[in-house]
């Protein structure tokens, strides 16, 4: 458990020094595995990172003073010399500038030269403190497979020459975007899962907030930081009221509204304050927290702000557009304005590349042409939008409507 | 998971010395370190238990008794409620906790029931 609560620091605080994460997390763990032998013997000390700290930086020391007399002998004294010097120094307390270290450590871990996968991986374990195993585990792939995407990952950072820093200017925004994106990738990955037999995987999403929150601290000037926040805050409110009794999904406006979670619901809309207050109202994700606020807000479902709701999508499309923004755009019309209206929209979609194989589109379909009164197309819709999930409680879900209407064709 | 932390750090009555500077000091501090970590959810201190009421339940009868209660090893002065991977998790923040006295219960709140 120390190396889940220490080692994002530790091995942020040995990254400035040595200069990479690969090397940085390898210190770290060797500076565990000292204090896993010599604690149990000599007692824990009073404060435990720092003398983790200690203990590794020493040994930072040594490798780099061990490079330096390799660089010599390569003739490249100079620089490595000054880096050495610098970049020691054993007596500021750990507390100092560890939150730029963290800072710096999250924008590397999520750098867009690697891979989404890669960058997911990689902050569940360096940032996150996760195993390896753990993180396979979340994502239902092999170990192996984890570990290679993490070598790979640190071997592209070292390669890329990418520097261990917070990037700044315009940069920033984009780095920025990326670690956000990391983070909501993580989150959805716990909150609809894509495969197996879980509707949902709590620990994911509970991660993905965790990494939020922690950033959140770490940059409170920065608007879309709170929206995410928000945005997962008010999510996860919902996540014990999304699965019945025998782990079947429920749709959001069949929802037992008592089981939503008041605290993180009153955090996520303390969260969204922020962002708005911060000048962030239209950034991407406050608006979806603003959409997910219109819902949480209301007691029941009959008294969802859907004029609103239509209007923050309306925003979203035109910040970025998209067709899965659009497809949401015209459940929202459909509720604030009659279904036939959803339904002119869902049918601009059907022709779109980009949904041909997304479930989504024929279940909204099939749910605006049921209630429009045209079972057999909405029946055909809903068997399309089965045999295009993977995910096994949603595929039952969407099975068992049709049998629903099958039982009783006309009862809508 | 998540963990209620009951701080049942004695009686909080108005006549106790109060807390010097540099123990709230180190208190904010320690404190800071859990939210900066994504940790903490909700924290809160209660009044004394001469404030509080009590209600007792048997059948149909209710009863209320005013505070303040006897009983006072076990009075809960603070809580916190935590979002950790483990219990373990728990505790090792805990011990970090700059506390001379008092003990602190350590629970799993109970979630996603039926999963």
């Amino acid at each position: 458990m120390i190396w889940r609560i220490e080692s994002a620091r530790l091995v942020a605080g040995l990254a400035r020094v040595v200069g990479d994460i690969g090397t940085a997390e390898e210190l770290a763990q060797d500076a565990l595995v000292a204090a896993l032998e010599q604690w149990p013997a000599e007692g824990v000390p009073e404060r435990p990172g720092a003398w983790l700290m200690g203990t590794a930086k020493h040994r930072a020391y040594d490798l780099i003073r061990r490079r330096k007399t390799l660089d010599r002998k390569h003739e490249e004294i100079g620089r490595s010399f000054e880096w050495a010097q610098e970049g020691i120094d054993l007596e500021t307390p750990i507390d100092e500038e560890v939150g730029d270290d963290l800072l710096s450590l999250i924008f590397t871990a999520c750098h867009p030269v690697l891979s989404k996968d890669a960058r997911v991986a990689l902050t569940l374990r360096i940032v996150g403190g996760l195993t390896t195993e753990e993180i396979a585990r979340a994502f239902l792939v092999p170990v192996s497979t984890i570990s290679q995407r993490i070598v790979r990952a640190k071997r592209t950072l070292t390669e890329a020459r990418v520097r261990f820093e917070v990037p700044g200017g315009a940069e920033r925004i984009a780095r920025l975007a990326s670690v956000l994106e990391v983070i909501y990738l993580i989150f959805n990955e716990g909150y609809s899962a894509t495969a197996g037999n879980d509707l949902v995987r709590p620990a994911l999403c509970e991660e993905a907030l965790r990494l939020g929150r922690i950033l959140a601290e770490l940059a409170p000037e920065e608007p879309e930081v709170h929206g995410l926040v928000a945005l997962m805050e008010i999510q996860a409110s919902r996540l014990r009221a999304r699965v019945g009794p025998s782990g079947e999904p429920v749709l959001l406006l069949d929802q037992d509204r008592s089981r939503w979670d008041r605290l993180l619901i009153r955090r996520g809309l303390g969260a969204l304050d922020r962002a708005e207050s911060l000048g962030g109202a239209l950034g991407p994700y406050a608006l979806q927290a603003a959409i997910a606020a219109c819902h949480a807000r209301a007691t029941t479902a009959a008294e969802t702000d859907w004029l609103r709701i239509v209007a923050l999508y309306d925003a979203v499309a035109q910040l970025a557009p998209s067709p899965v923004i659009e497809l949401n755009r015209a459940v929202a019309v459909g509720m604030a304005f009659g279904p036939a209206a959803g339904l002119d929209l869902v049918d601009a979609l059907v022709a779109e590349p980009s949904l041909m194989w997304y479930h989504l589109l024929p279940a909204v379909r099939g749910d605006l042409l049921r209630k429009l009164g045209r079972f057999e197309e909405a029946r055909a819709e809903f068997e399309r939008a089965a045999s295009l999930t993977e995910n096994v409680p949603e595929r039952e879900l969407l099975q068992r409507r049709v049998a629903e209407w099958a039982a009783e064709p006309i009862a809508g | 998971m998540r963990v209620l932390i009951m701080a049942k750090e004695g009686e909080q009555s108005a006549a106790a010395t109060p807390p010097t500077p540099e123990a709230m000091a180190e208190y904010q501090k320690f404190n800071e370190e859990l939210v900066k970590a994504g940790v903490v959810l909700e924290a809160g201190r209660l009044y004394p238990s001469s404030q509080g009421k009590r209600v007792r339940f048997d059948g149909k009868k209710r009863t209320v008794t005013d505070g303040p209660f006897a009983e006072t090893k076990e009075l809960v002065a603070g809580y916190w409620l935590w979002q950790v991977r483990s219990i373990d998790e728990a505790l090792e923040w805990l011990k970090r906790a700059p506390y001379e006295g008092g003990t602190f219960e350590v629970r799993e709140v109970f979630e996603f029931e039926g999963m």
